[in-house]
């Protein structure tokens, strides 16, 4: 029974925290454009404007719930629905720390420890386009159609150039647990070499990164919802707290996909020189350290985001199917070479 | 609440929701109620213990083919204006051809001896990743093979189906 | 055609090299310049706390000004009416009674002066016609109401209160009248 109460304090604490990221990724974001624009960003609600997600909430809550009079009504609401809940449900697998130990309970700093950790996240990555495709089409819009359609086809090309990125990954492994994945890049530096995947697999890195941004609809890749184009996109139709619930699972994928990328290539909880500590301290700076990572990589997105103009269509496409899937095939087939190399096959 | 208890309401829901992909009216709804029966057949597998395939099914059905599905369905918006008149005799040999293989899958079914589910079996590792990937590789090798040849042929032919040929300008 | 700048940039279709195909480069340089903004000196002015001067030939409401004896100095000539490009300018002369000399400078004066501010374009052509030096541009702002009629300002609003001066010595330091 004490094992449910800790889990569930662990699950509680972790959809705090990933609300509570999301909510202020989005006014990190906007102070980052700001600081990127030599402007100041919001700085009115509260010191330094930290109140502003609690504002813009606010704001979102007490607008009026509106349902187009021919729009489908209960797709029209599941939309958001499903992508809060897809973006929520990722973070169960991440492996945040080590174990921390109060007394004789042992509470491990994931939810669930699955032995598919890295499949569970691509599949429901893979079903966050649902939220957007359901919300597109329900709204009888043709920009939110427009939206929902490029969303759907964008989502399938980079997920095969991600899937096989993963591949890569778990072959070095030998595990598709996300624990495994990040025990086996334990410390820094082993055997006279990093040992973070990303020293290993530089060229993943950066497919995965590439189809991570497109993943998660993030600028230059932020095509279903380009304002310049689609009005709003998938969510043309959409206001109040269902808008609100799009903007959250966005940023929520964010901080989740920068967890992940942190996970599979930089070692996560790992950090230099981490066996000079033990139990407590070491989970605690473990969640530091795996934190700073993900904080680090929330920033590269945003940072990209406010640099790099979007793609148009049809470039997306060529570099998804005609550049990032051949380049990571090769990367595959080269990493599995140089694993049976070193298992003496070639002997 | 036992393991049994909650196989026959799952399975009823996943019935439940395969016959609403048949009854709905709107082709974009019934697609949506089958990604909702592929949940419910992983969900299914999970009780079995086969998180693996659990799991592939979501991506590759749920995820992949059903958003694909789902892309045709709504770039065409069909609706029940411009739905192709079917005649009496398409109705006729529909009912004949589906009512045969209902009789196929009933009498298979028949015969067909109900196995328990495996969760109470000491197996704990079937359906997992090691063991299956072990089967593919030494008992399945040939199959596995040939399935993956018969995915490339089909993708080369996809691909040859899709390029335009190019002119010749005389 | 030869060019006055030497900021054209010959666009043509050349094949571009590998190291231009990777993008990656370029995106890292565009990267860098975004990142050294980081640490810039902002340009925001925090409005209601601090507010941006105004440029000394700022041409915003207008004033008719009086004289040191507190005399309005317009004597109604028509001339600021004649040269408005938006005829935005109305007025009626009258004669100066006895006993007024201390309220006009001139025999003749404005009865009423009118400008209406919806039709002014604040282009200054009346400031620069008036040889009375009555009229001038201000660096206030027209503030907005809600209906037409209370755009149309008279001598009300026009004219200076004797006790609280209009200073215009800045524009009239920068302006041409300083040439003269």
């Amino acid at each position: 029974m004490s094992e449910l109460i800790e889990k569930f304090i662990v699950i509680v604490v972790l959809f705090t925290v990933s609300l509570g990221v999301a909510a202020y990724a989005t006014y990190f974001e906007r102070k980052v454009a700001a600081w990127f624009q030599d402007r100041i960003g919001p700085d009115r609600a509260g010191p330094f404007g930290i109140l502003q997600p609690l504002a813009d909430g606010g704001k979102l809550f007490f607008k009026e719930d509106f349902i187009p009079e021919k729009a489908e009504k209960w797709l029209f609401i599941l939309g958001p629905g499903i992508a809060m809940f897809v973006a929520l449900m990722t973070g169960c697998v991440i492996p945040w720390s080590t174990a921390l130990e109060f007394g004789e309970n042992i509470v491990e700093m994931q939810v669930a420890d699955v032995n598919i950790g890295i499949l569970f996240i691509m599949g429901f990555l893979s079903i966050g386009v649902y939220g957007i495709m359901i919300g597109g089409w329900a709204s009888n819009n043709k920009f939110a159609l427009f939206g929902a359609i490029r969303a759907s086809s964008q989502m399938i090309s980079y997920e095969l150039a991600m899937g096989i990125c993963v591949i890569t990954i778990v072959m070095m492994t030998g595990s598709l647990s996300l624990k495994d994945i990040v025990n086996h890049q334990h410390g820094f530096w082993a055997d006279g070499y990093f040992t973070w995947n990303v020293f290993k697999q530089p060229l993943a890195f950066i497919i995965f990164f590439i189809c991570a941004l497109a993943e998660t609809n993030r600028a230059p890749f932020d095509l279903p919802e380009c304002e310049s184009e689609l009005i709003g996109g998938y969510h043309t139709e959409y206001g109040s707290m269902k808008m609100g619930f799009y903007l959250f699972a966005e940023y929520t994928s964010l901080f989740i996909s920068s967890a992940v990328i942190a996970v599979l290539f930089f070692g996560g909880f790992n950090f230099p020189g981490m066996d000079n500590f033990e139990g407590n301290t070491l989970a605690l700076l473990g969640i530091a350290a795996m934190f700073a990572k993900t904080f680090v990589f929330i920033f590269i997105f945003m940072w990209i985001r406010w640099t790099i103009p979007r793609f148009r269509f049809d470039q997306l496409m060529h570099l998804g199917w005609k550049k990032l899937i051949p380049i990571s095939l090769i990367n595959m087939l080269v990493t599995g070479l140089v694993i049976a190399y070193n298992e003496g096959w070639f002997n | 609440m036992n393991l049994e208890t909650i196989a026959i309401i799952l399975g009823g829901l996943t019935i439940g929701s395969a016959l609403m992909v048949i009854i709905s009216k709107h082709p974009v709804r019934s697609v949506l109620y089958l990604v909702l029966t592929f949940f419910m057949i992983s969900a299914n597998y999970i009780l079995m213990n086969a998180q693996f395939i659990a799991i592939v099914n979501i991506i590759v059905y749920a995820g992949a083919i059903m958003v694909l599905f789902l892309f045709v369905l709504m770039l065409l918006n069909l609706s029940r204006e411009n739905e192709p008149k079917s005649s009496i005799m398409v109705k006729l040999s529909a009912v004949i051809a589906g009512g045969t293989l209902f009789t196929v899958f009933i009498a298979a079914l028949k015969d067909g001896v109900a196995v328990a589910a495996t969760t109470a079996t000491d197996a704990d590792s079937i359906g997992l990743v090691e063991s299956l990937g072990r089967l593919l590789f030494t008992k399945y090798v040939l199959p596995f093979e040939m399935s993956s040849v018969l995915f490339i042929a089909a993708m080369v032919g996809a691909v040859l189906l899709a390029k335009r040929e190019k002119q010749i300008i005389e | 055609m030869q060019s006055l700048t030497d900021r054209k940039k010959v666009v043509g279709n050349k094949e571009m090299t590998f190291k231009e195909k990777l993008y990656l480069p370029a995106i890292f340089k565009g990267m860098g310049i975004t990142f050294s903004h980081l640490f810039r000196k902002h340009n925001t002015l925090r409005y209601p706390e601090v507010k941006r001067e105004f440029a000394p030939v700022y041409r915003g409401q207008h004033v008719l000004k009086r004289d040191e004896q507190g005399r309005e100095n317009c004597t109604a000539c028509g001339l600021c009416a004649v040269a408005c490009p938006a005829e935005a300018i109305t007025m009626v002369a009258g004669e100066r009674k006895k006993g007024e000399e201390g309220l006009y400078r001139e025999e003749k004066y404005a009865e009423m002066y009118e400008i209406n501010m919806l039709r002014c374009i604040f282009c200054g052509l009346c400031e620069e016609a008036c040889p009375k030096e009555a009229i001038f541009l201000t660096d206030r702002l027209v503030p907005s109401t809600f209906e037409r009629d209370e755009f149309i300002y008279g001598k009300d609003l026009l004219v200076e209160d004797v006790n609280l001066r209009i200073d215009i010595t800045k524009r009239q330091l920068t302006g041409k009248r300083t040439e003269k």
